[in-house]
């Protein structure tokens, strides 16, 4: 491993040295200027736009990078376009959610320590997108876990109340307990196949007798490290009250970000990992010795029908939108039970709906909580009439996330559901639609409170201020107009299906 | 004196993985569930470390161990910091009536 080889590893991660050079000057601007801090946000958007257009570059590009010896073909980090299609919704949300904090008045309130806010925000983008190109356990371990520690302290960063304070140790407890069983997982990975590198790993191909039951157990183990991330059943228990007791910026920030970068984990540690050959016509062969189809399968019944049952019975928006985000994770593993390229496919498409209509759904809440701190559904009631832009762009993301033509989120559950018949997983797609099909009443349940319950005297109105005007309009103007036209997001999906190794 | 082989480091990290996530299970206080995530991390080490020596299978292990020794520090110290914080809004640190969230 020479300097030179070093540095041409380096020019492939010019978007992650992007954000830890953002990260550095927020950390630094922080301790100069001890009185004014507004500016720190606009500061961290600066860099994240910069990051934007690195990943621009970059989009396109297959390359390996840190190579650790020469026998080796793959190194530790994947450069491909599956991985920076990730990174672009990994960067929109973190701007999103920037703006989101501008305006959010829990954030507003702890003003003297936005400084640090914003460096664990980037140190969160920083874990996600290594954790998008990780290729090797070591790297998967590490990244994750840089994810995990940030969000653990952003999800009780308003330390002085009792709700965040347990949010932020419930998903400590369960992120730490989640996060060692992956790493005994991948100890016995290590021993079972000799590396630590996916590409190695599958090229290994099977493994018989005896050491089947080690690599069912070991491959559970690491599951429980990505299920965590991506809230699945049995791993979901910290997503409601996490959800509910963190700051709403960072409760929208987990239920995108942090759950596509797991989404990217556990497609890349499939795919890379367990696939054996490719056939001409899409479909994957996985390994033998573990029988993932049927794995996910139950995982992603599980998953969608807790999720969207227990949804059933929420009053508190937040809550309701953290089983909301359960149950789309659901559909999202449905997706890749399907195991082709156009179950990856599907899932791109999902969650460049799912960034919009997720984070516009949350916006609303927040900007309901700044005026009246409250997130109870009943206190949204007759806002069809006082507050009708409100009511309108939160139907627009309620339309959306249930999945109503001609919104965009239709497309996506679309794009799920003939993933499925194509791979003539018949069942599975019955019960996805069903679910989908349970899901339209707790978010019509909403509207209905919105628009048809009769105003009363303590009706609450919400002003909405430009700023929130226009990121609102921003974020649902793109959820009706990509409903339509959704060729464009299709085809930039179709160009990122590529994983580095195949 | 019987060989001490790979086998017997596997029986120890299993016993260690065990009894941490039997801490982690049973215990109430947020402290010693802290204490048997700690005993998970390490037993996963012992598995590196013995994996790398016994298989010849060069640095990888043993590089991962001490990353994972970095990383339980630094978990460590942000758990500490939480817990200390659930502390002085709680003024307890039982983890069972830590439910101010409703379920």
């Amino acid at each position: 491993m020479d300097l030179s080889y070093f540095i041409t590893s380096l020019t492939t991660i010019q978007p992650e040295l992007m954000v830890s050079a953002t990260l550095l000057v927020v950390l630094v601007f922080d301790l100069i200027f001890k009185q004014k801090k507004t500016f720190i946000p606009y500061i961290a958007l600066a860099g994240l736009v910069a990051t934007f257009f690195f990943l621009i570059n970059q989009f396109g590009i297959s390359q390996t990078a840190f190579i650790t010896s020469a026998e080796k073909q793959y190194g530790i980090f994947s450069l491909d376009p599956f991985g920076t299609f990730f990174k672009f919704i990994i960067v929109v949300s973190s701007f999103l959610v920037i703006l989101m904090s501008i305006s959010s008045s829990e954030i507003k309130n702890v003003n003297s320590r936005s400084g640090e806010y914003y460096t664990l925000i980037f140190g969160m983008i920083l874990g996600m997108m290594f954790l998008a190109s990780a290729n090797d356990l070591i790297l998967i371990y590490i990244s994750l876990e840089l994810l995990s520690l940030s969000s653990y302290v952003l999800a009780g960063f308003l330390k002085k109340e009792r709700r965040p304070s347990e949010a932020a140790m419930k998903y400590l407890l369960f992120g730490a307990i989640s996060s060692a069983i992956m790493l005994f997982g991948m100890s016995l990975f290590y021993g079972l196949f000799a590396t630590t590198n996916l590409n190695v790993i599958a090229s290994l191909g099977s493994v018989s007798g005896m050491e089947t039951i080690t690599l069912t157990i070991s491959t559970i183990f690491i599951f429980a490290g990505i299920g965590y991330k991506i809230s699945s059943v049995p791993f979901h228990f910290w997503t409601p009250d996490v959800y509910e007791g963190a700051p709403i910026p960072i409760t929208a920030y987990l239920s995108v970000a942090s759950k596509s970068a797991g989404f990217a984990l556990l497609v890349r540690f499939v795919r890379v990992g367990f696939t054996n050959t490719t056939l001409e016509n899409g479909f994957w062969i996985l390994l033998e010795g573990f029988d993932w189809q049927l794995f996910l399968t139950i995982i992603a019944i599980a998953t969608m029908t807790i999720g969207n049952l227990i949804a059933l019975w929420q009053d508190n928006l937040k809550r309701m939108l953290a089983y909301s985000s359960i149950a789309h994770a659901g559909y999202l593993i449905a997706a890749l039970v399907a195991f082709n390229n156009e179950s990856l496919l599907a899932i791109l498409v999902y969650f460049v709906f799912y960034l919009l209509m997720n984070f516009g759904a949350f916006y609303v809440v927040m900007v309901v909580k700044n005026k009246h701190n409250t997130e109870d559904i009943n206190d949204y009631d007759g806002f069809g009439t006082t507050s009708p832009f409100l009511a309108v762009v939160m139907s627009f993301f309620l339309f959306s996330l249930a999945g109503v033509p001609p919104f965009a989120g239709f497309i996506g559950k679309l794009y799920i559901f003939i993933a499925l018949v194509d791979a003539k997983l018949l069942v599975l797609a019955i019960i996805a639609l069903l679910n989908s099909t349970v899901s339209v009443y707790y978010y019509m349940r909403v509207l209905k409170h919105m628009f048809l319950t009769k105003k009363t005297d303590n009706s609450k109105t919400v002003e909405v201020d430009l700023f929130d005007k226009v990121v609102l309009l921003a974020l649902a103007i793109p959820t009706l107009v990509l409903g339509l036209y959704f060729s464009g997001v299709v085809n930039l999906a179709q160009n990122s299906i590529n994983i580095l190794g195949f | 004196m019987p060989h001490v082989g790979l086998t017997h480091f596997l029986v120890i990290s299993s016993i260690l993985f065990s009894l941490g996530l039997y801490a982690v299970i049973v215990r109430k206080n947020a402290i010693l569930v802290l204490m048997g995530i700690e005993l998970m991390l390490n037993s996963a080490n012992i598995n590196f470390v013995a994996f790398a020596h016994f298989g010849n299978l060069g640095l990888d292990g043993q590089m991962m161990a001490l990353f994972v020794i970095v990383l339980a520090a630094a978990e460590a110290a942000i758990a500490l910091a939480i817990v200390l914080n659930i502390y002085k809004t709680f003024l307890h640190i039982n983890v069972d009536e830590v439910d101010k969230l409703k379920e």
